[in-house]
């Protein structure tokens, strides 16, 4: 397989770009693997892709019901970020945002990673008090961290609601430079191409219709193309997650919600930053083409079904227009449904399961993408090992049992409130 | 919008209620000597099921009485409401 280079680009180039090599294989599956990973998402295809480099596992296979990073991979809003407060979250997405620093050199493949600063808005003085804490606890942690007054976001972002009538006042912000966006959609080219190089078979359109265990070990993934041996199994179905679960009997603390969200007609560049508003739940950055790509609550209510519906629609406008009112005469050109696996804490599992072989990767809520490489790169030491890393030892299953949540918004356990 | 049949007021846009969740999850019965295995159910563990969930919503800008509502989560169509204290019991197979 041919590196991408300024090299290659010209040569083909003046081709026509008709000489170009297919990024990844198109494999049968064998009748057996070492490991088999369910979900070629992100985060699927990030795990095969560092047991393969970090752990040299070499026959691996990730099986996905549809086409390659056609779930929550393809469904987000592209943020990117590690402003969390408590270790086990703060030091694990701090790990991922340095792995996303250097993601595009070493998957040779820009993932477009732009790191354009994430700025949390603080709307009243409880939450100035909040985000200075979560700040300084940040800044403890190694993290980058910057408290902006009223004065410094508005010379950075003037867009916003500044008058006297504003219903929110803008009190400051809690701003992490490091922070921004990526391109979705080449984060999963860029690890497909990359695990595929190393050896692992990505086999698409290949549904696992259930399980053949023995003891308390899996054997047999049952596929819509056969069924396959397996060494070790690892779940990263996100939203999909408790009905897979559900046919080994198992279930899980976790509830599959929709979360929608919206890209507007293209503008010439308008917000250059990730910006979140304090009063409502709301997110908005701007597309390289030009589209606001923006997003709020969960619908709130349980569904695997790929749409949400109007009411939750108005919620995040209304949250927008109160954020920036300029945003009034836009238009909306897109809007889409992602299943979210909603977690009891907030906080996402990645480790062991009940069942000696298998292993989750599972309750991302609304966060998933900005870990996807930390994500990938902890469950391969973790399916390698037969242990956690000491990254996610802190985000293991047994959590709740014992009593240990790692809840970063004090939301209490519901899968809803964080 | 989905439109959900209040047992008190008649059919109603979801957006006037409140969900509150899976309504198969029952508090341990003697909460003295429940172990954690039991509290951890409770509090945690969930069907999910992909399909046919029972669950509770709150009619909040009506008559405020929770509902018991079947409804299908992968079409989310409400299949049946009733009382909290209801039995909903629903097969496709029967309706047909």
């Amino acid at each position: 397989m041919s590196k991408y280079s300024v090299l290659s680009l010209i040569k083909n180039a003046f081709n026509d770009n008709r000489n170009w090599e297919r990024a990844w294989r198109d494999p049968e599956p064998k009748k057996n693997y070492d490991v088999i990973i369910i979900g070629a998402g992100g985060h699927g295809l990030a795990s095969a892709f560092y047991l393969a480099k970090n752990h040299g596992i070499k026959n691996i296979a990730v099986l996905e019901k549809g086409y390659l990073g056609g779930g929550n991979t393809g469904r987000n809003t592209t943020i990117v970020r590690s402003n969390y407060m408590l270790d086990e979250n703060a030091l694990f997405y701090e790990k991922s945002l340095k792995l996303w620093e250097q993601l595009s050199h070493e998957l040779n493949f820009n993932v477009m990673f732009s790191q354009r600063g994430v700025l949390n808005l603080a709307n009243s003085d409880s939450q100035m008090d909040a985000i200075t804490r979560r700040g300084n606890t940040m800044r403890l942690n190694g993290i980058d961290a910057e408290l902006l007054d009223r004065r410094q976001v508005e010379k950075m972002i003037p867009y916003l609601d500044f008058s006297d009538t504003a219903r929110f006042q803008i009190k400051g912000g809690l701003l992490q430079r490091r922070g921004g966006t990526a391109r979705h959609d080449a984060v999963a080219w860029g690890f497909a191409r990359g695990a595929d190089q190393l050896g692992v078979d990505i086999i698409q359109n290949c549904e696992v219709t259930g399980f053949k265990t023995k003891g308390n070990n899996i054997e047999i993934v049952e596929t819509s193309r056969g069924p396959i041996g397996c060494g070790k199994v690892g779940f990263a179905v996100a939203g999909s997650t408790g009905h897979l679960a559900s046919k080994l009997g198992m279930k899980l603390p976790i509830e599959s919600h929709v979360l929608q969200a919206f890209v507007s007609e293209p503008l010439k560049p308008i917000i250059d930053h990730v910006v979140t508003f304090g009063a409502g739940h709301f997110y908005i950055s701007q597309s390289d083409k030009g589209g606001l790509v923006f997003g709020g609550d969960i619908d709130m209510y349980n569904s695997y079904a790929q749409k949400g519906n109007l009411p939750l629609i108005e919620d995040v406008v209304t949250a927008g227009l109160a954020m920036i009112p300029g945003l009034s005469r836009l238009r909306i050109v897109r809007h889409w449904g992602g299943i979210m696996d909603m977690s009891m804490d907030g906080s996402p599992i990645i480790g062991k399961s009940p069942i000696d072989n298998l292993y989750l990767n599972c309750g991302w809520c609304y966060g998933g993408f900005k870990a996807t490489p930390g994500s990938g790169w902890v469950f391969a030491h973790t399916i390698a090992n037969d242990a956690p890393h000491e990254l996610n030892a802190g985000l293991n299953f047994d959590r709740f049992r014992v009593g240990r949540s790692v809840d970063e918004n004090g939301g209490g356990p519901v899968p809803n409130r964080h | 919008m989905i439109r959900i049949k209040c047992p008190y007021c008649g059919l109603r846009d979801h957006s006037e209620f409140n969900y509150i969740g899976d309504a198969t999850k029952l508090r341990p019965v003697n909460p003295e000597v429940a172990n954690d295995d039991e509290w951890f159910d409770y509090i945690y563990v969930r069907d999910n099921p992909r399909g046919v969930h029972q669950e509770y919503w709150q009619h909040i800008t009506g008559c405020r009485s929770y509902v018991k509502v079947l409804r299908n989560t992968v079409t989310h169509e409400v299949l049946k409401t009733g009382l909290p204290s209801d039995d909903l019991l629903f097969s496709y197979e029967a309706e047909k």
